[in-house]
């Protein structure tokens, strides 16, 4: 579903001197419908660039992103646009949402992206939202008041509110408590029973072990020093 | 195994090559696009750059010198005078940032809708008031406020009054120049909601003139860059604004205030 090849990336400053950086060569990794991938590497070593690359959010160099027959690396905007809309989800760390838009159309808004009934997207939200613990009275409110935890929440029954194919979670369980986090993995377990193909960011270790099928380092990504 | 189709839909507003001068000096030169069917595309550049002339040109307020502007199949720059006004009655609308341009101020605001309805032959007074009605509840205007002038609205409630007033008429293409330019950030932010709602209810197509690149990454799906009356960089929004790769969009980028 996810199949990446011979990936590279290279950021131009050019109000820095056209100071060219390099920071991906040869990056290469694929994930099957119903797998889940998670990328390991220390701080820098590109586990979030590898991401952003995959959602079109970084442009590629070179090389390919294909996910199902899209190659993100080549597709017009338009193309990605329709991607993020039906096949491929993305749980950030951090939510970005219009002010004062109340919880609840915070996450049903990509089913109504979709055409989804209003009232059918309202209620998988409210299923999201009651199953990630966000108490009711607060469904009507703006998230942005909200604590870190409470974000992270809204954010991932968001990213889980269409059954998207393929999934891209950055650090999905970070800033979460106990039992929100087994909520989390658990939302992680069905979409794979599902066949979801996911690609995470997971620093907590005991959840990569619970939902990861493999892991992949990414600093084989990274570029050699120019000897 | 194919979860994506190929999107198969034609532009509803293919522009290529389109150049205007003020004399010797560059409005916009040589700015070519294709927008589809629902999407709105974002211009940002700073005071200069070409964007409001891009806007104007291409809504027919400045004729442009070269260029083709195709909408929905039909040559716009070869149509008759008649014909374009029709078109901006119909198919059409204009958001302008300042909404005294955009409304008559001496009218009540259900007249101000109501006054392109009838442009469009509309002749039952009933139903004209029952859609202006409508239309200002979804711009949340309460519908006791139907006979006020838009002179004792606030700036946002003007705002969204222009806003009711182009769309009664179900137009397809929408132009808006920094519709939000003039409001507080708490007016803002309730506008932007509002706006969004509408296009995606709607399906719109909307081209918006922006400084803020606040307001282009919560409402444009794609966004063109432009300087010196020249498009340097487009794209994908979020792209755009994560990744720029022309050195101007990494100035404008990095120039954002953080808050």
């Amino acid at each position: 579903m996810i199949r990446i090849e011979n990936l590279s990336k290279t950021f131009t400053m050019h109000n820095q001197g056209g100071a060219i950086i390099p920071v991906m060569a040869g990056g290469a990794l694929q994930v099957a419908p119903g797998e889940c991938v998670g990328l390991i590497g220390q701080s820098g070593a590109g586990k979030s660039t590898l991401m952003r690359m995959v959602y079109g959010n970084y442009l590629a160099a070179s090389g390919r992103i294909m996910i199902g027959d899209l190659d993100v690396a080549q597709a017009a905007p338009r193309q990605i646009i329709r991607l993020r809309r039906e096949t491929l989800g993305y749980v950030s760390q951090f939510l970005r949402v219009v002010p004062r838009v109340p919880t609840i159309e915070v996450v049903a808004e990509p089913l109504l992206q979709l055409g989804v009934e209003p009232a059918a997207a309202r209620a998988r939200a409210a299923a999201l939202l009651a199953q990630l613990n966000i108490p009711e009275r607060l469904w009507s409110l703006s998230p942005t008041t909200f604590s870190g935890g409470e974000q992270q929440r809204v954010n991932i029954a968001r990213g889980f509110a269409h059954r998207y194919p393929a999934l891209l979670l950055d650090e999905p369980t970070a800033s979460l408590d106990a039992v929100n986090r087994a909520v989390v993995l658990d939302l992680i377990l069905e979409a794979k029973a599902r066949g979801a193909a996911i690609l995470g960011i997971f620093h907590d270790e005991a959840a990569r072990a619970t939902v990861c099928d493999r892991l992949i380092d990414v600093t084989g990504f990274m570029p050699k020093a120019a000897a | 195994m194919t979860f994506h189709q190929p999107v198969q839909d034609t532009p509803l507003l293919r522009v290529t090559g389109l150049t205007k001068h003020y004399g010797a000096r560059i409005g916009c030169a040589d700015v070519s696009f294709d927008l589809y069917p629902g999407e709105v595309l974002g211009i940002v550049g700073e005071s200069g750059s070409g964007k409001s002339t891009l806007l104007a040109s291409l809504a027919g307020h400045l004729r442009p010198e070269f260029g083709r502007i195709a909408y929905d199949g039909r040559d716009v720059l070869a149509m008759s005078e008649t014909e374009r006004r029709r078109l901006s009655r119909t198919d059409w609308a204009y958001v302008h940032q300042n909404p005294r341009d955009g409304l008559r101020m001496g009218v009540s605001a259900g007249g101000n809708v109501g006054e392109r309805l009838m442009a469009i032959g509309g002749r039952h007074y009933g139903d004209i008031r029952a859609k202006a009605t409508d239309w200002l509840g979804r711009v949340e205007i309460a519908a006791d406020r139907i006979d006020d002038r838009p002179s004792a609205f606030s700036g946002g409630m003007q705002q969204r009054l222009q806003i009711a007033r182009n769309l009664v008429t179900a137009p397809r293409l929408v132009f808006m120049d920094e519709p939000t330019g003039g409001l507080d950030v708490s007016v803002q932010a309730r506008l932007l909601d509002l706006l969004r709602g509408l296009v995606r209810d709607l399906g719109l197509s909307v081209i918006i003139v922006t400084h803020d690149l606040a307001v282009v990454r919560l409402l444009a799906d794609r966004l063109m860059v432009m300087k010196s009356g020249h498009v340097v960089e487009q794209g994908l929004t979020d792209q755009v604004l994560d990744d720029p790769q022309h050195a101007y969009t990494q100035l404008l980028v990095s120039s954002v205030l953080q808050v």
